[in-house]
């Protein structure tokens, strides 16, 4: 099957959502978006612009004061907490800080999502763990607690345990902060070889725009097993879109060349071409 | 104008919901019984070397307060009989229970808290699992099966204690005397409120302890502050309501 070939559904759609912390300061203001199945989102964003909330909107995390949510073509906005628990399965998160379980082991930490949805054993899921733990090269960790990762590893075992139940939608919530370039790049790559290996609909939220530039510019070679630049008719170009926030707001929405192109001196900040030059 | 009376009615609220949903869950699927005998052992087991230590000592320190007034009535062979209604009735719940709050509410809520500000709370959410489930009412189960065990023994401790300064120590009166007056001088009464009132505090102790966790925001220096207040108020609560449930059974 080629990209492109599957039947394009609405995997999340955003109406109008304004979320607001004691009544008076705004936190997202008028924020509408679409992510269609096999798309890539890119955010952009300095801290604070509201990245991080809008995906814990996303994901029932935090409720908006007024919009509504669509997920999977359903409405969920009024969901409460136990149907929130029935669709979240279905969504691949990763934190910000890699939101792992202090009091669990790494094996534990990735076969949480598996165990916890169905009736498995520990025992019955460590294939899949073990393999999810190879993927993201940290097989020897598995008896290891977080703590005695360092955060480049606590990352990378965040992203096995988003991607281990094989969910619909993945979100990676800044998954390059506060690492050093070398290990930001190494997590991107595994980022778009799961984008590659799945077709997953992915959303990284980020305020590196060299993390943009890669996830438009580059795929994964299987063969190679080594990331390589894109061929500029890619279908998967057509499928990457930027979106830049600004103070709770989306001031941008568009390709990477519209980006580049942009006169807004916000958004430029985000451009790769203008950055370098 | 009553602004100020905002936070601790949205606080109070907050409490009784979070109650209700922890209460309700015991019966609810999936059950968590490997994270209720965790907590059992840290808050059961972890507990009872100090309250072994502070029940003797205050069952001590008491037939010694006593030793002095009673003889003055001439009535020391009823150290045994004072010793045993105090503890039973008061000193034993309410200082196994501060004990257990100092040591417990405050282990809860850094927990929690820590939990919390580092989005694991959050990630326990995404991934499909209730945090009121899997930690609040795990805490909150063994929290109100082990406090009144620990009040018991810390109230046999404290007995014994009285034994050793009023018996061996302080001659005051004799060894069988001693238990006698105590083991006759408890009535139901004083045993149902012995019993109910650990109950109860372990219900203030884990939900307090929980609930300041769960609310934590603010980092590092949030967590503390979360510990601090859930020690303070849990503490605070602990005598509201002793006294509630003395004055209920003093009629009784």
């Amino acid at each position: 099957m080629t990209p492109g070939s599957t039947d394009r559904a609405c995997v999340l759609r955003l109406e109008k959502i304004r979320l607001s912390f004691n009544g008076v300061d705004s936190v997202l203001e008028d924020i509408s978006l679409e992510m269609w199945t096999g798309e890539t989102l890119i955010v952009l964003g300095a801290a604070g612009a509201g990245k991080t909330v809008m995906v814990k909107v996303a994901l029932g995390l935090l409720k908006p004061t007024s919009g509504r949510i669509y997920l999977f073509g359903q409405d969920v906005t009024d969901f409460d907490e136990q149907q929130w628990f029935q669709i979240r399965p279905r969504i691949g998160m990763l934190f910000q800080e890699g939101g792992l379980f202090d009091s669990l082991t790494i094996e534990e930490n990735v076969a949480y999502p598996l165990v916890n949805r169905s009736s498995l054993t520990p025992d019955q899921v460590r294939p899949q763990v073990e393999e999810a733990l190879r993927f993201v090269e940290l097989g020897h960790t598995m008896t290891k607690f977080p703590s005695e990762l360092s955060g480049g590893m606590r990352r990378r075992v965040g992203i096995a345990r988003a991607g281990i139940a094989d969910p619909d939608l993945l979100l990676y919530d800044s998954p390059t902060a506060g690492l050093d370039p070398i290990t930001a790049n190494n997590i991107m790559s595994l980022i778009i070889q799961e984008r590659e290996l799945r077709n997953a609909t992915s959303a990284i939220i980020s305020h590196r725009f060299q993390d943009g530039h890669m996830m438009a510019n580059f795929r994964y070679n299987p063969e190679s097993k080594r990331l390589e630049k894109m061929p500029e008719d890619s279908p998967m170009r057509a499928r990457t879109r930027f979106l830049v926030m600004h103070g709770g707001r989306i001031v941008f929405e568009g390709s990477e060349r519209e980006l580049d192109q942009s006169r807004d001196p916000y958004v430029a900040k985000f451009s790769m071409q203008r950055s370098i030059h | 104008m009553f602004d100020f009376l905002k936070s601790p009615i949205l606080t109070f609220q907050e409490f009784i919901t979070l109650a209700w949903r922890a209460t309700t869950n015991i019966v609810r699927r999936p059950f968590y019984f490997n994270d209720v005998m965790l907590q059992m052992d840290v808050i059961g087991v972890g507990s009872l070397p100090i309250t072994v230590l502070i029940g003797f000592f205050s069952g001590a320190v008491m037939a010694l307060q006593m030793s002095r007034a009673l003889s003055q009535y001439g009535a020391t062979g009823q150290v045994g009989q004072i010793t045993a209604i105090t503890l039973v009735r008061e000193m034993g719940p309410v200082l196994t229970a501060l004990l257990v709050a100092g040591r417990n509410a405050s282990g809860i809520a850094s927990e929690l808290g820590s939990m919390k500000v580092t989005e694991q709370i959050d990630a326990m959410r995404a991934l499909g699992t209730d945090p009121i489930k899997k930690l609040v009412t795990p805490r909150l189960m063994a929290t109100a099966f082990t406090l009144p065990l620990l009040t018991i023994i810390a109230d046999m401790i404290g007995i014994f204690g009285g034994f050793i300064v009023a018996v061996p120590l302080l001659r005051l009166t004799t060894t069988e005397q001693y238990w006698n007056n105590a083991w006759r001088s408890l009535e139901y009464n004083d045993i149902a409120q012995g019993l109910l009132k650990p109950l109860v505090f372990a219900f203030v102790i884990a939900l307090v302890g929980c609930l300041y966790g769960i609310r934590t925001t603010g980092g590092t220096q949030g967590v503390g502050r979360a510990t601090t207040q859930a020690v303070v108020v849990a503490s605070v609560w602990i005598f509201v309501f002793t006294f509630l449930i003395t004055r209920v059974f003093v009629n009784l």
